[in-house]
Formats: C-alpha cells, structure tokens, sequence
C-alpha cells in the first residue's frame, strides 16, 4: 500500500470520502458540516464530490440532529452525525444513550442503529469548561454504544472506516489536539479493528496504558525514561467499548506494574475500570497497586497555566512511572 | 383545508359518516376496537397483579390511532409514546406478541427486553413505544428521511402529547422537519393532561397547534374522538407530505378514561368525575356506531361482529402469552450489539 504523511483530521476526512463511494447509504449530517466543511475541517471537499443529498446542514439542534441519525440508521442508512463539540452531547445525550444505544436491546433485537456520532473531544487549548471534555467514560458506560479514541492518523482513518461499516452506534472521539498531528496514512481504503489494542512501545519494566492524545504523550514519556534506563511499554486500547483487556493484561504480567493514563477526571474514570480489569485477570502478577493518572477532580480550566496544570503530560506520566517502580 | 403558517379549526357541527363506506367505517371500528379490548384486557391484567411494571393505556383515545393510521401504509414509519399500545395496534400488531411482551415473556415483540413502552414492529412500520416523552419526534423525522433519501416514497408519522409539546425535543423536530421540507405527520393528542397537570397549568396556549406557526409549518385541529374528523385531517397532512409539501401538525383534541399509569393507579382527584363522564359521552367508538347505524351505512350486526371476533382474538392471545415461556437469565445481554 502507498503510503504517505497525512494530518489526523485529512485522514478522517479520507476515510469518509472514501466510504461515502463504497456505499451510497453514508450520509453526514450536523452543523456547519456542509458548506463550511467543518469547523475543524474534517468535511472539506465532501460537499463537492457528494453534493447536498449527502451532506446536510441543520439547525443547532443536537436533539434533532442525532434523532435524525437514529431514525435514519433504524431504517438502514449509515449516518454520519457531526455533534462538533463533545461536551454538546450533554444537550441530545437521550437520543444517543436512552435510543440509539438502547433500541436493539430493547426492541427485541430486530433493528440495527449503524450510526456514527463524531465529536472533538479533549483539553489543551484553553476553550474553557464547555469545550475542552473527555467523556468517554459516559459513553463506554453505556450498554449498546461503542467509543473509539484514535491517537494518530493512521487510526483516525482506519478505526472511522471501522465505524461507518459497524452496525451499532459508534462514538468517533477526535481528539481536537491532535487535529493537526502528522502521521503515516496508507492511500487505499483500510479499517483498524474495534477492541484491538496498538502497543505504540515495547517495554519491560512498566506498562502505560493511555487514552486517546494521552497515547501520544506516553510514548514522550517512554522516550524520556528510556534514558535513564527505563524500559516502558505503551497501550492504546484505541476503542474503550470494545475494551481489550487482554492485551493489556498480557502486558501486566510480563512488566508487572501498570500506569493508566487519561485526559478526564480520575475520579470514577476509565482508569478505575481498567485497573479493575487487571487485577481481576493478573493480581498475582502486580508487584505494585495499577496508578490513575488523570485529570484532577474540577472542570477544566481557561487559564492555559491551570488548563497545562490539569492535563496529564508526558512529564506527569513520567513521574508517575517512576513513582510506581519505587513500589513492591 | 392547511395553509402555511396557519390553523383550521374543524369545529362545531358533527361530521357524518358520509363519503364514507361501509368497509372504510368499518375499518375505523376495527381500529377502536381492537385497542379498546387490548386495553381493557391489559388494565383487567394488570389490576389482578399478573403483569409486571407500568401499563399507560389507551382507552378512551381510541379515535386518534385509528383515524390517524387508517391513512398509512404498511411502508410509512410511525414513532409513538409511552401510551402506544393504541398505536402499534392500530398500525397492525398483533395481540399475540403485544399481550406476550406485557407478561415479559419470549414470544413477546421484544422477547422480555421491552416491556409495554418498547413495542415495536419494524415490518409494519412501527418504530417503538417510547419511555422517554418527545424522544420519538426526532426519529421519526430521521425516518422520513430516509424515505426521501431512498426516495421510496415513505412518510413518517409522529405520535406526542400536550405535555411533550413543552420538551426541547419536540421544537427541534417540528423545526428540522420544516426546514428539510421533511415527510412529517406530526399528530398531537391532545388529552388535556400532561400526566396529572392539566393544560392550561403547563402551557399558556389553548392549541398545541398554534405551535406550528413558529415553525413555517402549517397545522390543522380535529376533533379526537371522531374517527372520522381524524382520518380526514390526516389525510390532508399525509397528501402533503406525500406530494413533497413538508410537514404538517394535527392536533386532535381527545381524552384518556383511565389513569395516566395503570387503571386507577393514582387515588388523587386531579380530574372531576362530571368531566370524565361528559367526555365518555362522546365515546368515540359509540359515536361512529350510533352514526353510521342511523345513516344506514353499517348494520349494528357488523359492528357485533367486530367486538366478538376482537374478543376472541383477546382471549386466544392471552392464553398464547400466559404458556410463553419466561426468557432464560443466562441470554440477559443477546442483542445489546448487532453482530
């Protein structure tokens, strides 16, 4: 495959080109998303080529706007719902949780809901409380949905291949930091599996588990361990529901001491349930408890002094291997 | 007739059953009637404490599910409510696997997953029950939707209350739907109560339709417990969606006998009994009897008919329900995820 240097959000923007030609049924809907191409970009040119029947604009109405989607998907079609901002699902979260989550389960199992709901997600540019959340704990808490969190280009493509062709409601995360990070994207049409981890790093003495941009700041930090002698292996689960525990597991038993790392809160965090996970399948083989980091316990801050303070970094999640090798 | 932006009230005088056949007559009563005896049956159940969970029933509303759906196909896609049994009923559900959801068991429409307020079936169009007030306007539109996007030639039909005409929900599909010049029928049945609030303690508004002209979308009121007057003024919002016209708001003005949830489920007298009674004067299943039997369009006998085969069809439906199995606890998660 040919493969070339692509930004995160140009490799999003080519899965979608690429799956709205292999199947008519892929439309995209939400704000903005049509003629103004996005409000990151992630829709340029898809107006162009599949003009206004596929991608529509609307009203600023999340309700709707992801009703639609689950309308639309229970009756075959495969809608790509632009949210914008992933702290907006707080005002249509019943269409995504109490409907599209819910309704195979619910209805018998007749329906399918093959909707893909795309939000940017994250902290890091000082957009204030509103517009800087990682939620995915809300979301992977859910039975029914399924949230993916690509760290780099090459997944940003592959893993929104994955979710336009899925037939569940899927939660596409772009992390807006990552937006114009560069990475190696192949040219054809490929799709990175759900519930597959990516060890980004190999590594003996400790593993990072990391969440989305987090990912990217693990294998910083792994680099800077490296040269004092400490050898850390990197996890992107890259979907969190689909969640490979394996992997990670398998992982905990050769390195013996875990740090999870992610942008939202600690407190009641996908860290709790990963460091859950673990010791249930490799307790016996932990040398030290499995360490959180995480944001701490208040929203996100403006001030991009606070706002540096609060996110995870390669430097905390660093210290924080080292804090867990001085354990057991 | 609708006009854009407008309301017309279709008032006063009532309507005959002229124009009207004796097969078309007879299939509104069919309609009424089928709910009525589901409903009574479900509230006979459950008051005898056979069925688990809540029950909203229809009885009393009858007018509206029948008149409303005698305009639609098979192919067209309805959202209702909590209150939907009178819906999927109407639309053509069957009283075996409705009465076998309601005892939860495995022959039921949702095998035991759903309950009373997740009927569904998608092979006559009916797109679910709904436990969340106003959460099925949204999807409706995305079902109307996708029937213009396949150009299939589908509408969408949407069932709400008085009470849901006050949720973000609802403003934000009339809304969409108007501004994509969507296939909607939304239909308000308006039953002057949102639970236990009456109407004028929940909006300042005496129609519901009158809500329809923030939204450019034209809109039209019929008396709810007429058939008749229903089916007719939906099927001038369903010819206009049909003709790529857009959306369109029906307020029928109708009345629940029972209890918001159960029979009597709530001893507070949040309505008057003299109330009760002068709607129940207006039943709207006597009313298309005692119509078309003094106009000489369809004999008492037909209408025998219907109420004993309904009846049977009842009985038998029960029985079938009651020998369905229990679902088996070790298949709690099949179906949370398509394959």
């Amino acid at each position: 495959m040919a493969v070339r240097e692509l930004t995160y959000v140009k490799a999003y923007n080519e899965a979608l080109h690429q799956v709205m030609r292999e199947n008519e049924d892929v439309f995209v809907i939400g704000e903005d998303v049509a003629g103004y191409g996005g409000v990151f970009h992630m829709y340029d040119g898809l107006l162009a080529e599949f003009g206004d029947r596929r991608m529509i604009d609307t009203p600023i109405s999340e309700m709707a706007i992801v009703g639609l989607g689950v309308g639309a998907a229970s009756r075959g079609l495969r809608p790509v719902v632009d949210i914008m901002f992933m702290d907006f699902l707080a005002v249509c979260l019943d269409q995504v949780v109490n409907q599209a989550a819910k309704m195979k389960f619910m209805f018998g199992g007749e329906v399918r809901v093959p909707m893909v709901v795309t939000v940017a997600a994250g902290a890091g540019l000082s957009a204030g409380a509103q517009h800087s959340q990682s939620l995915e704990t809300w979301l992977a808490h859910t039975p029914g949905l399924k949230v993916a969190m690509p760290s780099s280009a090459h997944d940003a493509k592959g893993l929104m291949v994955t979710a336009v062709r899925d037939d569940n409601p899927v939660i596409m995360m772009l992390n807006k930091k990552l937006l114009g990070a560069k990475g190696d994207v192949p040219e054809e049409v490929y799709a990175v599996p759900f519930g597959q981890a990516a060890t980004l790093r190999e590594g003996t003495d400790v593993t990072v588990v990391a969440l989305g941009r987090m990912a990217v700041e693990a294998v910083a930090a792994a680099e800077q361990l490296a040269a004092d002698g400490i050898s850390a292996e990197v996890i992107d689960p890259r979907t969190v529901q689909p969640l490979d525990t394996e992997t990670i597991a398998d992982s905990a038993r050769r390195t013996n001491r875990v740090v999870v790392v992610h942008e939202a809160v600690t407190f009641g965090g996908l860290g709790a349930e990963i460091a859950a996970q673990i010791q249930d399948v490799a307790f016996d083989h932990l040398d030290a408890p499995v360490m959180r980091v995480g944001a701490p316990f208040s929203p996100v801050p403006f001030s991009p002094v606070l706002e540096n303070a609060y996110v995870p970094n390669r430097g905390s999640i660093a210290d924080a291997c080292r804090r867990i090798l001085k354990r057991g | 007739m609708a006009k854009a932006g407008g309301t017309v009230t279709v008032a006063g005088e009532v309507p005959t059953v002229e124009g009207f056949g004796a097969d078309e007559v007879l299939d509104l009563h069919r309609r009424m009637v089928r709910i009525r005896v589901f409903e009574t049956e479900a509230g006979r159940l459950m008051e005898t404490g056979l069925l688990p969970g809540f029950l909203h029933l229809y009885v009393g509303q009858e007018a509206v599910a029948a008149g409303a759906m005698a305009t639609l196909t098979d192919a067209d896609q309805i959202t209702s409510t909590h209150r939907g049994h009178g819906h999927a009923v109407a639309k053509g559900a069957n009283f075996r696997q409705m009465f076998a959801e309601l005892f939860g068991r495995v022959d039921g429409y949702c095998h035991g997953r759903g309950g009373s307020m997740h009927i569904n079936d998608l092979s006559i169009g009916m797109l679910g029950a709904n436990g969340i007030v106003g959460a099925g306007l949204p999807i409706a539109v995305g079902a109307a939707f996708a029937g213009r996007y396949r150009s299939d030639g589908t509408i969408a039909m949407t069932f709400f209350g008085d009470g849901a005409s006050n949720i973000g929900a609802f403003h934000e599909a009339a809304n969409m739907a108007a501004v994509l010049n969507l296939p909607v029928v939304f239909v308000c049945e308006n039953n002057g109560y949102a639970e236990f609030t009456p109407q004028a303690r929940h909006m300042l508004l005496t129609d519901v339709a009158d809500r329809a002209a923030s939204y450019g979308m034209p809109s039209e009121i019929c008396d709810g417990m007429d058939a008749v007057a229903v089916r007719q003024a939906c099927q001038r919002a369903v010819d206009r969606a049909r003709a790529g016209e857009g959306p369109t708001l029906v307020e029928a003005k109708t009345y629940r006998y029972y209890d918001h949830q159960g029979v009597k489920g709530l001893r507070i007298p949040y309505r008057t009994q003299e109330e009760i009674d002068a709607w129940k004067k207006r039943d709207a299943i006597e009313l298309i009897e005692a119509r078309a039997a003094a106009e000489g369009v369809v004999e008492p006998s037909a209408f025998q008919r219907v109420w004993d085969e309904t009846r049977a069809d009842a009985a038998d439906a029960i029985a079938f329900a009651q020998a369905s199995p229990e679902p088996d606890p070790s298949t709690v998660t099949r179906n949370v995820y398509s394959d």
